[in-house]
């Protein structure tokens, strides 16, 4: 059971809804797969960096999850036919990955965001 | 004698650059997360590129640490390809 992560680019003309009901979506996707969804993270609307499809403003989601290797390729295809989706990238994540997110998520980074600030 | 040759009186102290020092190590980072975008931007010049390892002052492992979080946020949109933009 390996630790991965999911970024999601969905189209910004998805409505509020729509966007959380794709979110069920995968996540459901996942459990039935094997997997299970360890944090949800909606960023929500963001201006992308590079147009993509014309659009410069795409709308973020990340979840981390755990599952066995084989979910991933599942997932993938899944993700490619959906057409919302503007980019998608799954990421493995090690231990020290999973700490990070681990202690981020817990606020536990006050003090080393202070040194990487004046690092 | 070159005329605008300016003798001094005593030699002017060369200005020893900072010692560098991995970052990575000496605060004990172990992972770079590719979503920091505003820690990544210091390892990135003007035009979005990858500094190198001479001017970061990174130790190898990490240097290539920085280089794959770079790419994945390049792909993901939150890092431009190429810009000019005034960071």
């Amino acid at each position: 059971m390996n630790s991965y992560e999911l970024m999601v680019i969905f189209t910004p003309v998805l409505s509020e809804e729509d966007f959380k009901a794709s979110q069920k979506k995968y996540a459901d996707l996942i459990a039935e797969l094997g997997g299970a969804s360890v944090h949800s993270n909606p960023w929500g609307l963001k201006s992308l960096a590079y147009p993509i499809q014309k659009k410069t403003t795409g709308i973020y989601w990340l979840l981390e999850f755990t599952g066995p290797s084989d979910l991933n390729e599942k997932l993938k295809i899944q993700l490619l036919r959906d057409e919302q989706v503007m980019r998608h990238m799954i990421t493995r994540l090690d231990k020290y990955a999973v700490e990070y997110n681990y202690v981020k998520r817990n606020g536990g980074f006050a003090m080393q965001d202070k040194e990487k600030q004046e690092a | 004698m070159a005329k605008n040759e300016i003798k001094y009186l005593t030699a002017i102290k060369q200005e020893k650059p900072k010692k560098k020092f991995c970052r990575f190590k000496k605060y004990g980072i172990k992972y770079v997360d590719y979503k920091d975008v505003d820690f990544l931007k210091k390892f990135i010049n003007e035009q979005g590129k990858l500094l190198p390892r001479r001017l970061t002052g990174n130790s190898l492992k990490y240097q290539r640490k920085v280089q794959d979080a770079v790419k994945k946020a390049r792909q993901m949109a939150l890092l431009p390809y190429v810009t000019d933009l005034l960071k």
